[in-house]
């Protein structure tokens, strides 16, 4: 049975785009069928996050409007083959998407994929209402600072009100991402701690990714981190968090990057 | 015109006094007639005070009908004729008091949401977060973090009352009187408090 998850925050540059990605590339490596959708019509990254800009033929709309096949829209990665990804139009407007087109292309896919992630555009206009609408989990990223907890509460009521499942008076699963995590300025005080995020959000914590060069490096070479670095921290906290996805019980940590004795030291249990 | 003089300096005193008030004129303890009465009209009306209704005037004037000429009051005393019945009068059937129902919410109050509930006390088993409110038309009850707005009494109710396990509110306001996180006593952040309405003030105290 197919899954769709969309992945929501409200605030822009928080870690969406990331996050699809990693979290896709992470399910699709232990075997999953997975697609990646980019909704940000006008606004398109996941191509080049995923490293297939150059690829891109049609687009969701073309989809949507019957301009193209979803097979001659999907396009599959050449490094892993269960993962593929359906990119959004740069040229067009998102007005041009309508919940019926999205919920007939989303019904195609599920009949193909194991999981299909909706990456959401920010704010809380069409895009990402639409994007949310028929998902049936969501992963809301959150930086541990106030004003992105305040937009993700903001989605979360959002969630639990403006989806399919939610007017069919249904629970819409939601799990909390952490991204951007810094353990060293978390210690100074200087970022909202994992459990105050915890306790306004109330929403059960999915994974802790920390704050990493080599996050936003892979992002510019167009390889998921769970692809281009898998040991690295902030891969192996995404490897973790797609094994919760699946409902696997990992014991939460923040991964820190191995430098002998001192990593020991850090890796501790937060939550 | 002694009178009208005392009147302005009463007016001078308080000048919103008569502001946009509906007045009825006693003109019991005068004599005055007609014209007197145009005359004492035109002064009240220079100083923006509304004249609807008169009573207790000269009975010589009593049934003067002209545009403009506020209309005869009586005191809500029986004038003449009155009706003498057999049976008493229908009593109308008293309205059943209505027993407001609160309102009980189980889940978190998310940034953006609002509750309204003009109609009674909103019971709220969770938080409610910065940038949500809850506008209740009795009291407001929060069994969590009180982050965001609570306006109680939002009909003008000002026996109402606002208690929260934990204040963090961006606002508390009990029938139109309100109080911002700036005007709160620091002191009594994160603390369980209630807040109610003493004369024109809101007090916040704590529950513990």
């Amino acid at each position: 049975m197919a899954k769709v998850l969309v992945v929501t925050s409200g605030k822009g540059g928080v870690g969406k785009t990331t996050s699809t990605a990693s979290l896709g590339a992470a399910l699709a490596q232990g075997g999953q069928r997975v697609v990646v959708i980019d909704f940000d019509v006008g606004l398109r990254n996941l191509d080049l996050v995923m490293g297939a800009e150059r690829r891109v033929v049609f687009d969701l709309i073309n989809v949507v409007q019957g301009d193209a096949k979803l097979a001659q829209a999907l396009i599959r990665d050449k490094r892993i083959d269960t993962l593929s990804l359906l990119p959004a139009s740069q040229t067009r407007d998102k007005d041009a998407l309508t919940s019926d087109g999205v919920a007939k292309v989303l019904a195609e896919l599920r009949e193909k994929f194991d999981w299909v992630i909706c990456d959401s555009p920010a704010g809380i206009e069409k895009g990402a209402t639409l994007a949310m609408y028929h998902a049936d989990a969501a992963v809301v990223v959150t930086n541990p600072e106030v004003s992105s907890v305040r937009d993700s509460d903001r989605i979360i009521g959002l969630l639990d009100s403006k989806t399919q499942r939610a007017e069919r008076g249904e629970r819409m699963e939601k799990h909390l991402l952490l991204t951007r995590y810094d353990s060293a300025r978390a210690a100074r005080g200087e970022m909202l701690k994992t459990e105050d995020v915890l306790e306004i959000l109330s929403i059960p914590l999915l994974g802790i990714i920390p704050e990493s060069e080599e996050v936003l490096r892979a992002s510019n070479i167009g390889a998921p981190i769970t692809l281009s670095n898998p040991a690295s921290a902030a891969g192996r906290a995404y490897f973790d968090a797609a094994k919760r996805l699946r409902g696997e019980d990992i014991p939460m940590t923040v991964p820190v990057e191995r430098r002998g004795l001192m990593g020991k030291l850090f890796g501790r249990r937060v939550a | 015109m002694e009178w009208l003089a005392r009147l302005d300096e009463q007016i001078e005193r308080a000048p919103g006094f008569f502001h946009k008030r509906p007045v009825v004129l006693d003109l019991s303890v005068t004599q005055l007639n007609e014209p007197g009465i145009r005359a004492l009209l035109s002064e009240l009306q220079s100083r923006d005070i509304r004249i609807i209704g008169m009573e207790g005037a000269d009975p010589s004037v009593q049934s003067i009908d002209v545009p403009g000429w506020p209309p005869m009051l009586n005191g809500g005393r029986a004038a003449s004729g009155v009706e003498v019945r057999d049976e008493p009068p229908p009593t109308p059937a008293e309205p059943e008091p209505e027993e407001p129902a609160p309102l009980l919410i189980s889940e978190p109050i998310r940034s953006g949401q609002s509750i309204v509930f003009p109609k009674g006390d909103v019971t709220i088993v969770g938080s409610v977060s910065s940038g949500a409110e809850v506008m209740a038309g009795g009291s407001i009850h929060v069994y969590g973090a009180l982050r965001g707005r609570a306006i109680a009494g939002m009909l003008g109710n000002p026996r109402a009352r606002i208690f929260c396990r934990r204040l963090e509110a961006e606002l508390l306001a009990i029938d139109g009187l309100y109080r911002t996180a700036e005007d709160m006593d620091p002191a009594l952040r994160g603390r369980p408090v209630q807040a109610w309405l003493d004369r024109d003030s809101i007090v916040v105290a704590p529950l513990d």
